[in-house]
């Protein structure tokens, strides 16, 4: 535990995280739809017979509209055949009843939920239409539940943060021989339009599954080739890997956009959407990709050589030369696997939009390294784990998530989000050099480890 | 006689320096338990002690880089407090550590004026700092141009910067943490020029070394620590070497190398015509097994540069390597580990160790393909293997997972030992291997080498110790300026200056 602890300390702020963000976002909540409707017809069937009158009301544009409508195909499965469902604004509720009123019926239950529950024609029911007096107002049980927590929610971050976290493994990869790669971003859009203008000529809209196949391995090849060549610019050549990648960042983008003609590219196989928008057995595919990834990347650093090399690089490049370890190819290697994962998290990212935009992924390599950082990788090389950077990654992307759902401006956003990354940092250079009061000190610099 | 009580309350206001029951402890260790020390006006005070013994705790204190948990210190009879580094400047101590502190890019005048330029109107008064750098280094008695830069100096000039920086502080005390360790012989004769001058200028110099040769040469008294405790301050007229590496170790010492019995066997190592622009020349000469051979010279004599073109570390000019008589070619460090050769660098800590990584890390380094199954590690393995060198070596660490920077240098260099002996390879090159080591350590080191030499492996051993080249070595080949001068083949009856004689001429 106290080894955990050590080595993924940014654990208990992400906790502290998702537990201020659930307690902010604490509120009232009727069970998402599907089991909301199970719930209820389950109670009209128990209570009513099958030729009363049941009304089903949604309001207009809001989440009880499709549950309304779901509620009236369920219960006309069940063979209740005088259901009505009135979806729309208050006044379309009264007009109904009126009517229902002049015909002489009488509806035996309403059932509804969220907003609707607080209109004010349902609480007059009884003193406008006293002959209704006796239908029950039927609505789903609600809970207390926090916004955050909901299932929709965490999928939600997920989702958002999945390209992100792709290019992290590679990135942490990369920091962790003392390397830093900024070519990440454009990198995305070179996969993206690369993948997406080989769907279009093989057939665009029209072509079979295996052709989104093709264009996701050509634009994930095409990224390795391009982090071949700047690894062997580090590696052979010594140029800084901050210059390397920066010129490859502006050729990349411009790569890109010249591709493209600076257009979108709309035409697209229909299997597009699988990677970035499927599910299989009720999980995103992307959260299945990023598990799998991640338990490779974790095992391929902490229990092969090649990832005992990576960190021996980055630890004393000379020392690890000289204990035999082929630095160069080392090298060349994790800037080949940061590539890759940028081709792959193109590839997403064109799965998710249904579409490769030269323009994508704008300002992702900083976003990337943070995340890494955050995570606990040292930025001198050497230290790092990939689980930390999965930390840091839902770090950042919680902070987001918790900022959307309260509704805070974007601009704030950032604002925020760079004083948390700051901060994050702080707080596990003092955690790890066990001195939090050293932070205050004067005169003495923190000790990292 | 042996002074064992310490009587600091004598000659309380001449006393240059006094600390009086200085006490610090860190998690886990009591480094300092109760020291006192007192030093004159000058007088050279040598502190002596095993790694570990408590010698650098008790300077850092002194310069303010840690701060006592009890105890005293007092200047010129005065109670003085040290909280940081410049309340240490402040009055009058300065401290030239084993890493120096210059900036490599700045100049020599930029370095000692560092943090207090000399200004006029806000700018630099380049001229006058000038002139003064120059009144420094008269008064050092060395002439340097103050405006070369510091990163082109050889080690003995910085150290010499280093000086004259203390001085343009107006030190009245000077500590100096190893400062010959990485000085040939006769810059070493030349800082004690210097330090008996200062010693005319009334500055107490206290020097920490773990070559005892130099602090009977230079010491007027000298004082021993152990485990953090005091164990005697003497006089050093009336004490001997052997009584001081006694007291150091707290044992008696039966002799400083270890006898063997040295059984040469074939040839089975040999390098013809090597070289590299004017750094190595020519340089042929081969290596048997259960052979020491011993290589002397002054530093910069291509001893090392020698060895890491054979290890393939860098590229020769020309050059041709036999290994039991077939040529073989090795172009990088792989290839030579593949040749089953093995080099310990001098430079422990930035060619041999990667510091921020644990031991095992360390350790297991080149032994990885030994504990891979398939794609995986196996770490039970490697932890199994690594536990056994521990226990051999007798390595002194708290656990496998410790940072191998916390560890001292005799461990540090046992765990380099250890690594590389996993790999069992024939042919084990060692470079100055007991640098900045303590002599029990050391000591253990000389077993180490004597025993794998009979166990019939080749041992090459540079070192520029003469004491321990003679007493280790089957054979010495000495070098000068890149070139072989001359082999010892007798090295019973050789003597230092038989050597010296070749590594000068």
């Amino acid at each position: 535990m106290k080894n955990l602890l050590r080595n993924y300390g940014m654990i208990l702020v992400l906790i502290g995280l998702c537990f201020l963000f659930s307690l902010l976002t604490l509120k009232k909540q009727t069970p998402e739809s599907d089991s909301a409707v199970e719930q209820l017809v389950e109670q009209i069937h128990k209570n009513y017979g099958r030729d009363d009158l049941i009304l089903t009301v949604g309001a207009f544009n809001k989440d009880s509209a499709p549950f309304a409508s779901l509620l009236q195909e369920e219960l006309q499965k069940e063979e209740f055949n005088n259901v009505r469902s009135i979806i729309g604004i208050p006044q379309d509720l009264r007009l109904a009843l009126d009517e229902i009123k002049v015909s002489g019926n009488r509806p035996a239950v309403i059932a509804t939920n969220g907003d609707v529950i607080k209109w004010r024609v349902i609480e007059l029911i009884p003193d406008e239409y006293p002959e209704f007096a006796d239908c029950e107002i039927l609505t789903p049980t609600s809970t207390l539940w926090p916004d955050f927590l909901k299932r929709s929610n965490l999928l939600a971050i997920v989702d958002r943060i999945v390209v992100i976290a792709v290019m992290a493994i590679g990135m942490t990869m990369v920091i962790i021989t003392g390397g830093i790669d900024l070519s990440v971003g454009s990198l995305i859009a070179v996969s993206a339009v690369i993948s997406t203008s080989l769907m279009k000529t093989m057939g665009g809209l029209e072509a079979p599954d295996w052709v989104v196949l093709v264009g996701f391995i050509a634009g994930i090849l095409s990224c390795g080739i391009i982090g071949g060549l700047g690894g062997f610019l580090v590696a052979r050549f010594k140029v800084p890997p901050f210059i390397t990648t920066l010129g490859i960042m502006l050729m990349g983008r411009g790569l890109a956009f010249m591709i493209t003609g600076g257009f979108s590219i709309y035409q697209v196989p229909r299997a597009l959407p699988w990677l970035g928008q499927g599910t299989s057995a009720g999980i995103p595919n992307t959260v299945i990709l990023l598990f799998i990834l991640y338990m490779i990347a974790h095992i391929f650093m902490s229990h092969t050589r090649m990832g005992r090399y990576i960190y021996a690089v980055g630890g004393n490049a000379e020392a690890a030369r000289l204990s035999g370890v082929s630095v160069g190819f080392i090298i060349v290697f994790v800037y080949v696997i940061s590539s890759l994962t940028a081709g792959l998290g193109g590839c997403i990212q064109a799965s998710q939009l249904n579409t490769g935009t030269p323009n994508m992924g704008q300002m992702y390599e900083l976003y990337v390294i943070a995340a890494v950082v955050v995570g606990g990788t040292s930025l001198s090389g050497g230290t790092g784990k990939i689980l930390g950077t999965l930390i840091g990654v839902f770090v950042i992307s919680v902070i987001q998530n918790g900022m959307n759902l309260m509704g805070i401006e974007s601009y704030t956003q950032q604002v925020v989000l760079g004083m948390v990354i700051l901060s994050a940092v702080l707080l596990d250079k003092a955690r790890s050099s066990g001195k939090w009061y050293s932070l205050l000190k004067r005169g003495k610099p923190l000790t990292s480890q | 006689m042996i002074d064992n009580t310490t009587n600091p309350q004598n000659n309380n206001l001449t006393c240059l320096l006094e600390m009086r029951g200085i006490d610090k402890s860190f998690p886990g260790v009591h480094a300092l338990k109760d020291i006192s020390l007192t030093l004159q006006r000058g007088e050279v005070l040598a502190l002596v002690g095993e790694n570990g013994a408590g010698k650098s705790t008790l300077i850092k204190i002194l310069g303010g880089a840690h701060l006592p948990d009890g105890g005293d210190i007092f200047i010129e009879g005065k109670p003085v407090q040290i909280r940081s580094p410049h309340d240490a400047q402040h009055v009058g101590i300065s401290i030239i550590y084993q890493e120096f502190n210059l900036i490599p890019d700045l100049t020599i005048r930029e370095n000692i004026f560092l943090g207090k330029e000399k200004t006029t109107f806000g700018f630099v008064n380049t001229s006058e700092e000038h002139r003064q750098s120059r009144l420094l280094f008269e008064k050092i008695g060395v002439d340097i141009d103050p405006d070369a830069r510091c990163g082109d100096l050889t080690v003995s000039l910085q150290q010499i910067v280093e000086i004259a920086k203390a001085l343009s502080l107006h030190a009245a005390l000077i500590v100096m943490d190893e400062p010959s360790a990485a000085l040939t012989i006769q810059e070493v004769k030349h800082l004690f020029a210097i330090i008996e001058d200062l010693k005319k200028q009334n500055m107490g110099i206290i020097y920490i070394s773990h070559r005892l040769e130099e602090v009977f040469e230079i010491a007027d008294r000298v004082m021993v620590l152990r485990d953090g405790e005091h164990v005697v301050t003497s006089e050093i007229k009336d004490i001997n070497r052997n009584r001081l590496i006694e007291m150091m170790v707290g044992r008696p010492l039966e002799s400083e190398f270890p006898k063997r019995i040295s059984k040469v066997g074939v040839e089975h190592f040999r390098v013809k015509d090597l070289s590299h622009s004017q750094v190595v020349r020519n340089v042929h000469f081969h290596v048997s097994a259960g052979e020491v051979l011993g290589f002397a010279g002054l530093i910069g004599a291509g001893r090392t540069e020698t060895m890491r073109m054979i290890f393939g570390a860098d590229k020769p000019d020309s050059g041709h390597i036999f290994i039991e008589g077939r040529e073989v070619r090795i172009r990088n460090p792989k290839d030579a580990i593949r040749h089953r050769i093995c080099l310990l660098t001098e430079d422990r800590k930035g060619q041999g160790l990667i510091l921020n990584h644990s031991c095992r890390e360390n350790f297991s380094l080149p032994n990885l393909d030994q504990f891979s199954r398939g794609l995986f590690l196996d770490q039970g393995k490697e932890r199994k293997t690594f536990s056994q060198y521990i226990k051999n070596l007798k390595i002194k660490i708290q656990s496998q997972e410790q940072m191998i920077v916390s560890l001292s240098g005799g461990n540090q260099q046992k765990v380099v030992l250890a690594k590389w002996l996993a790999k069992n390879a024939d042919m084990i090159i060692f470079d100055e291997p007991t640098r900045g080591i303590d002599v029990g350590a050391k000591y253990e080191i000389y077993l180490l080498i004597n025993q794998l030499a009979e166990e019939g492996k080749a041992i090459i051993l540079i070192s520029s110790e003469l004491p321990e080249i003679l007493g280790m070595s089957d054979r010495i080949i000495v070098m000068h300026e890149g070139e072989i001068k001359g082999e010892i083949t007798d090295v019973a009856s050789a003597t230092q200056e038989d050597i010296l004689y070749l590594a000068i001429s």
